[in-house]
């Protein structure tokens, strides 16, 4: 290695170290603070929320950076487009054609195995809006988007108050999930899932460097860009239905971490994105859940409180783009 | 070589490229010429592969564009299309750093940093290579896009009018340098341009396309003329040779115009004797071999130009 030449973005590297130790001082605390009763249970009980948590923060994170270079766009997140809400009225239908009780009666992970296959499909769908006919304007893609998100919720809307009342508590139990109640039946298997998607989808990383610069270039230097943009749709679809599955949707978390990861780390490389966002996205849940119980005494909601952040967030990205 | 066989390419009803066949031999500056829509930019993006066409075939070096990995390709043949722009926030050394990505994957090894460096030096970014892309001027961002072609290393060198954006001493300077390219390092260059007088008097050959059919096809010498040129752009292209003092096609503009309608006047600030044209040129620049017959095609009231040579 030439020491003029290429070297590993100094920034970046500081930005995720601090990054990593700001995670382990808030997993710390969250852990250990205000201990009381049981220690074993305590413990396992407080673990069991980190675990979801991180594995929640990371697929978000990773999600919206994979989203952004496929979109080409900064600004756009998986549940802009809809991704989310379509879980949830994957749910819903499911409820109400074959019954809350058939329904929670199969596996927990048979029935997330069948909803990740119906999201892969929606990705594929999509995939091919995004890359068809004149499919890359960011306009058009917007729109889609939110016509489709609120496709879904009003669908979603419509099959529940079509559902028997009873089934429709029990259903809500289900869909409602926030930080504090953490589905616990589903965390082996997300966690594997997202470890899984990580670890096929880490190789390509360097390649989305190349597809971030556009089409025609990637194809000129030989990365295949259709199907770098078709796996990352699917490595999102997968992402994002373990996210919504373990606590619904969030929708401004990951273009908040995402966004504020490619600030802090000066870099467009995937290698150092990704791992930097991650770390924001486990940081804000779980730091943001830790002020929520001890400090704001669960007097509002994690996701509100992100969602507000994140608006904000997304306000000023929207002002500072238009006076480029 | 570069063979081209029968490609057609068609967007809806119109057939943009028309059943073109032709074979371009290894080595040298070809030029691409026409008016706009004559399919120029189409063909030469099939044989970069980024667009398919819809009948026919392209192979570079015996293998099959449509067929070969992409990958295999990408260290043979570079394209740099017209329009470049970058939605990530890169600097000019990132960017040129991307040419190296066939051979690296993204982890730069000590000579892929060599051949960015020179890319660097060949191009004169020195100044600018740690700068972010989007705050350099057209030209200058031009200039770094055809860095990372150049840094990419690959015997065949397709590029989409190279000189947009560029002003007179670095068109004049790209387009030396794409022939030293194509002359000292044996590369095959491909060359989509407007400018006529640039093709005639850098390219070894010229390639005439009008509503996606090649309409001549030969030496400078024998495609400017004024009957081609008139039926490849549809509008009378006098066509004065210069430096060889052969007599010309119509009359050479006069030293002093009698009439500013209908001659064109040569310009004093373009001529060869401006200062600008005089300024030596920076030492790694290429010092052109004289060529004896200096041909020059003069449209509407373009002047003549002694690009590059002056000194």
């Amino acid at each position: 290695m030439s020491p003029k030449g290429h070297f590993a973005p100094r920034r970046a590297c500081t930005t995720i170290a601090v990054l990593a130790a700001i995670l382990g001082i808030c997993v710390a605390l969250f852990m250990t603070y205000d201990l009381k009763g049981s220690l074993d249970y305590a413990l396992e009980l407080r673990g069991r929320k980190v675990a979801g948590m991180a594995i929640v923060g990371f697929a978000v994170a990773y999600s919206s950076v994979l989203f952004h270079t496929a979109t080409h766009n900064r600004i756009l997140t998986p549940s802009l487009m809809g991704f989310d809400s379509l879980y949830i009225l994957i749910q819903t239908l499911a409820a109400y054609f074959l019954g809350t009780t058939t329904f929670l009666l199969i596996d927990v992970r048979l029935r997330f195995g069948i909803e990740v296959v119906a999201m892969l499909a929606f990705a594929a769908l999509l995939y091919r809006w995004l890359l068809g006919r004149g499919g890359r304007d960011v306009y058009v893609l917007v729109l889609v988007g939110i016509i489709m998100g609120t496709m879904f919720s009003s669908l979603t809307e419509l099959v529940m108050r079509m559902i028997d009342p009873n089934e429709f508590s029990r259903l809500q139990d289900r869909l409602f999930a926030s930080f504090s109640t953490i589905n616990q039946d589903l965390l082996a298997v997300s966690a594997i899932a997202v470890a899984a998607t990580t670890i096929i989808s880490w190789p390509m990383l360097n390649r989305l460097d190349v597809v971030a610069l556009g089409e025609e270039h990637a194809t000129n230097l030989g990365v295949d860009h259709q199907r770098l943009v078709s796996r990352s749709l699917f490595v999102v679809a997968v992402l994002v239905s373990v996210s919504t599955a373990l606590v619904g949707p969030v929708a401004f978390l990951g273009l908040l971490v995402a966004n504020l990861a490619y600030q802090l780390t000066g870099t467009f490389r995937h290698r150092y994105t990704v791992p930097a966002a991650g770390l924001l996205g486990m940081i804000a849940l779980i730091g943001g859940q830790f002020v929520l119980q001890e400090i704001l005494e669960f007097k509002t909601r994690l996701s509100i409180i992100i969602s507000f952040i994140g608006g904000i967030y997304f306000i000023f990205l929207l002002y500072r783009e238009a006076r480029k | 070589m570069i063979e081209i066989d029968r490609v057609t390419k068609r967007y809806g009803a119109a057939t943009v490229v028309d059943d073109v066949s032709l074979v371009i031999p290894r080595g040298g500056v070809t030029a691409l010429v026409g008016a706009n829509g004559a399919g120029k930019s189409t063909l030469l993006s099939m044989i970069g592969r980024i667009l398919h066409p819809d009948s026919g075939t392209v192979r570079v070096d015996g293998m099959d564009v449509a067929r070969t990995q992409s990958a295999v390709l990408a260290r043979r043949l570079s394209i740099l299309r017209q329009e470049n722009q970058v939605a990530v926030r890169i600097t000019v050394r990132e960017l040129i750093e991307f040419g190296r990505f066939p051979y690296s994957s993204g982890r730069l090894t000590g000579e892929d940093v060599a051949a960015v460096d020179r890319a660097i030096e060949y191009l004169q970014l020195e100044e600018f290579a740690n700068r972010p892309l989007d705050r350099l001027s057209g030209g200058q961002r031009q200039r770094a896009f055809i860095a990372m072609v150049l840094a990419q290393d690959t015997g065949y060198l397709l590029l989409d009018e190279p000189l947009n954006n560029l002003d007179m001493r670095h068109a004049a300077q790209a387009m030396s340098l794409i022939r030293r390219m194509a002359e000292e390092l044996q590369k095959t260059v491909v060359v989509v341009i407007h400018d006529i007088n640039f093709a005639a008097y850098h390219a070894g050959r010229i390639i005439a396309m009008k509503d996606g059919r090649i309409v001549a096809d030969g030496p400078p010498e024998t495609v400017v003329s004024p009957s081609i040129l008139s039926d490849v752009f549809d509008i009378d292209v006098p066509v004065h040779q210069v430096e060889g003092h052969l007599p010309s096609t119509s009359a050479p503009p006069p030293a002093t115009a009698p009439s500013r309608r209908r001659r064109p006047q040569p310009c004093p600030a373009r001529c060869a004797n401006h200062p600008l044209m005089r300024a030596p040129l920076p030492a790694s620049l290429p010092r052109h071999r004289h060529r004896p017959v200096h041909i020059k095609a003069v449209a509407g009231a373009a002047m003549i130009y002694r690009w590059g040579t002056a000194r």
